[in-house]
């Protein structure tokens, strides 16, 4: 394709950001890069909305009266926060930005098995994305993002089928990456890359693809049937129709638990690539670590119901979930103790994205551990619907899942970008997100086990809540920071940023073997893969290898 | 039970504070320890099958004893105890409505004895809310169409949170009451501060209004089944299966005859569904509880403190729908 690799100094080596310029040659493409840009951009705009609508919850609960806005907006301020992060942040966040990006490229690969279909996901959640924008400028919807029914079907007056329809739109652009990437990661591996050479990044989102896949049409039916029951009254979830609204939890939460591993999976895959090139090492367990992603996928499936211990299901029911939230409780705790068995007797580096590593590890350390309590019957019953789950998910969703993405964003933002962007920002950045996050939402498990309810919009008839509250919301002002300075200091560097080296972490990975940034068909000749993933040993030894070439 | 509750959350923070100081101290010791030095390498390690057991089979242990407590805390949650003393609760956007099975009518309070069982048989009469008092660590939804149970004994007298824990609409957060405990004595006094007789005896007056009483006769000659010593005992469905009348099966006879017919009887009996209040299936809940045999000393207990039913004012303060 290209020749500039012949050319000894350029000044602009083509690659796949500068082969063309225009409107167009960005919305018509299927670069894989270039999708990935897009929706870059597109998530992280959602992002903002999102946490814009978070400081305004923690602004109205400062103080115990409900004063800074009506309880009915303060109800959509929570849907809507949850509906934006979930379905248009934290879903699409690492696979449709990174996965895109990277998968093709560590497998060494020129795209993505279908770049046309890979479009069309990223328009279809740019239609559902302006679904959303369009229910909420024009009303919004005051369910929570869980749409229990049959205060959904029967009772709010809100725009829920725009709503979930917006929803439904997107979760197809989610389930169409989730196929590309399925496809892909079999079919188009170079040749030696095997699937015990294969990064783990690459078998997380392998693990995260088939959650995608088979859980996403789940809530599309949910949709579909509460959409029915409330345009033509058909009686699935209210009683007084003759349905049955614990049915609706099942169904909805069969995929919304999954959905959570959709969001934390590809956290690990970045974390453990993060680990093994700052500690210079091969990942400790590699065969357990990638398997641990697959069993959280497969257990991920049969624990929906611990959302619902007090929700009217039996006894009986009630213990088989809560054992087999045990079980998947299990990968994630091996995947821990690998991650740190696999600093032991390394060369450990600090920079920007292993302190992001670090933080990822312990606040999803406490999230995880978190989840032990909620998972045992007795205890789950008392702090269920209360701040304690707040913390609990938001520990696993964003100081897990959240950190480990910006530690990816900083990890390859050279290769990206082919600009390095400020360190010592980035480190102060990684801190300042690290202690907001801490403050925001460790007061609140205290505040969940004392009783606090959540989704509460006034809370003056318990004001001894209000300590901790106040607590809470100065930690997001510190959070918006941290997540307001890399993009401020990544967009600074797309201009000022001094140019990145092809591997400016000397890191394993075919994807750091190529131009910063790559080419558009990511390598100048096909790579043959000889060597395991992780061959630190080989990196740092004096003679370096070079990439063979197929013949 | 919130002793229990507390005792496995005191052991969880122990456990989880472990797990938590080792991984952290190994991380900031493998920080410190293990961090770049110019001229040293790191030294490869492949990783240990011996390790990866260790370190699944001994969390796993660790995950099955906290589950077996957890269980056996939850069993104690969800079994009320037989003699505990019935309350109703009605939910609805955005109130809580109680009523004694003495006759007590409350909203948004509930007015406990100290030391005393107290089972709470809820329904909802629109959305999922749920009944949450965090200082006896209890929860429970309350949904529409069913019953669900919840019990507690209080131990220390006081004035605690009752919250609405499911999300439910606007005033979500206004549907907060209080679960008042008393001193046995103080208790008897409000109880005597005026009721109309116990619930069963207004569920007897519903009971002949709607003219059940023309085929659920006593003495079995009737289109119906007798309903004398029915409640809790198995009874046999017209399809061959077999249920316990509970009051859930009792609340289903009276809004949808026909879903779980008893055997030998024709589907006859209408519905009355919309018919009738929530209020009303459950007073006609408690009255035909009352017709129970097995339940002779509650009933005999009711029926001495209805010496007197007299009608009152208190009970036209209730919203009665």
């Amino acid at each position: 394709m290209s020749m500039a690799t012949a050319i000894a100094q350029p000044v602009e080596r083509e690659n796949y950001l500068n082969k063309e310029y225009g409107v167009w040659s960005w919305l018509l493409t299927t670069d894989h890069k270039r999708i990935a840009l897009l929706y870059l951009i597109s998530i992280t705009f959602f992002f903002f909305i999102g946490g814009f609508f978070a400081l305004l919850i923690r602004l109205e609960l400062l103080t115990p009266a409900g004063d800074l806005v009506q309880a009915d907006t303060y109800n959509k301020l929570f849907t809507m926060h949850g509906m934006v992060m979930i379905f248009f942040f934290l879903i699409p966040s690492i696979p449709a930005t990174l996965g895109n990006f990277l998968v093709p490229m560590m497998i060494g690969a020129k795209d993505l098995a279908f770049p046309r279909i890979n479009l069309l996901s990223w328009y279809l959640y740019i239609i559902g994305g302006v679904m959303m924008l369009h229910c909420m400028l024009t009303g919004g919807v005051d369910t929570g993002w869980t749409f229990y029914a049959p205060f959904s079907t029967n009772f709010t007056n809100t725009k829920i089928v725009e709503a979930g329809l917006a929803i439904f739109v997107a979760g197809f652009s989610s389930i169409l990456t989730g196929l590309n990437f399925v496809v892909t990661i079999h079919r188009m591996r170079a040749p030696g890359m095997t699937w015990s050479r294969l990064p783990l990044f690459i078998w997380a989102h392998y693990a995260t693809s088939i959650i995608q896949l088979l859980g996403t049409p789940v809530v599309a039916i949910t949709i579909v049937l509460v959409a029915a029951e409330r345009a033509l009254h058909l009686g699935i979830f209210d009683p007084k129709l003759g349905g049955d609204p614990v049915l609706f939890q099942h169904l909805f939460w069969f995929y919304s638990h999954p959905a959570v591993y959709i969001m934390i999976l590809p956290s690990m895959g970045i974390v453990s690539e993060i680990i093994a090139c700052f500690s210079r090492k091969r990942i400790f367990g590699y065969h357990f670590v990638a398997l641990s992603s697959i069993a959280i996928a497969v257990f991920g499936f049969l624990v929906w119901a611990h959302h619902m211990f007090v929700a009217g299901i039996s006894v009986y029911a009630a213990l088989v979930f809560s054992l087999l939230s045990y079980a998947v409780a299990v990968p994630s705790a091996v995947k821990v103790f690998n991650w740190t068995a696999t600093m032991y007797k390394g060369s450990i580096h600090y920079d920007a994205p292993m302190l992001y590593a670090f933080g990822f590890l312990g606040l999803f350390t406490i999230g995880g551990l978190t989840g032990l309590f909620l998972s045992a019957l007795g205890i789950n019953v008392h702090v269920t619907d209360t701040y304690f789950v707040v913390a609990h998910f938001h520990y696993i969703m964003v100081g897990g899942a959240v950190m480990g993405y910006l530690g990816g964003m900083h990890f390859w933002w050279p290769k990206i970008s082919g600009k390095l962007y400020p360190e010592g920002w980035a480190r102060l950045a990684a801190l300042i997100v690290f202690i907001g996050f801490n403050l925001t939402f460790f007061p609140q498990f205290v505040l969940g086990y004392m009783g606090m309810p959540r989704r509460y919009y006034d809370y003056s008839h318990m004001p001894e809540f209000q300590v901790l509250n106040v607590l809470s919301t100065a930690g997001a002002t510190i959070l918006g920071v941290g997540y307001l300075l890399p993009m401020i200091y990544f967009l600074w560097s797309m201009r000022y940023g001094k140019p990145a080296s092809d591997n400016p972490w000397n890191a394993a990975g075919l994807e750091w073997k190529t131009a910063s940034p790559p080419p558009t068909f990511n390598f100048e000749e096909e790579p043959v893969v000889t060597w395991e993933a992780y061959n630190y040993d080989e990196l740092d030894a004096p003679h370096k290898q070079e990439v063979p070439v197929a013949r | 039970m919130a002793g229990r509750v507390d005792a496995l959350y005191i052991f969880l923070l122990i456990v989880t504070g472990m797990m938590t100081l080792l991984v952290f101290t190994c991380l900031i010791y493998f920080a410190a320890r293990y961090r770049h030095r110019p001229g040293v390498a790191a030294e490869q390690i492949e990783g240990s099958t011996q390790l990866e057991i260790v370190w699944t089979t001994i969390p796993f242990i660790v995950f099955m004893v906290i589950f077996a407590w957890g269980a056996v805390v939850y069993f104690k949650e969800r079994t009320p105890p037989r003699d505990a003393t019935e309350v109703y609760v009605v939910a609805k956007q955005w109130m809580w409505k109680l009523e004694h099975a003495e006759g007590q009518r409350e909203i948004n309070e509930l007015h406990v004895p100290v030391g005393q069982d107290v089972k709470m048989i809820m329904t909802s009469q629109d959305v999922i809310h749920s009944f949450f008092v965090p200082a006896f660590r209890i929860k429970q939804d309350v949904l529409p169409g069913r019953y669900t149970v919840a019990w507690f004994r209080a131990t220390k007298p006081g004035v605690y949170h009752l919250f609405c824990a499911e999300y439910c609409g606007t005033q979500h957060s206004g549907m907060v009451g209080s679960v008042i405990v008393m001193e046995p004595a103080q208790y008897e006094a409000w109880m005597s501060g005026g009721q109309t007789g116990p619930l069963s005896a207004t569920g007897g007056k519903v009971f002949a209004e709607l003219g059940c009483v023309t085929c659920h006769r006593s003495d079995a000659q009737g289109r119906g089944p007798n309903l004398q010593g029915v409640f809790g005992k198995p009874v046999d469905l017209a399809d061959g299966r077999t249920v316990i009348a509970d009051e859930n099966y009792i609340r289903e006879c009276i809004l949808d005859p026909g879903a779980k017919r008893v055997k030998g009887f024709q589907p006859i009996m209408p519905t009355f569904q919309g018919l009738v209040s929530e209020e009303q299936v459950n007073a006609l809940v408690a009255y035909i509880k009352s017709l129970s045999a097995a339940k002779a000393g509650e009933a005999a207990k009711t029926n001495a403190s209805t010496v007197a039913p007299q009608s009152n004012p208190q009970t036209q303060k209730s919203q009665v729908e």
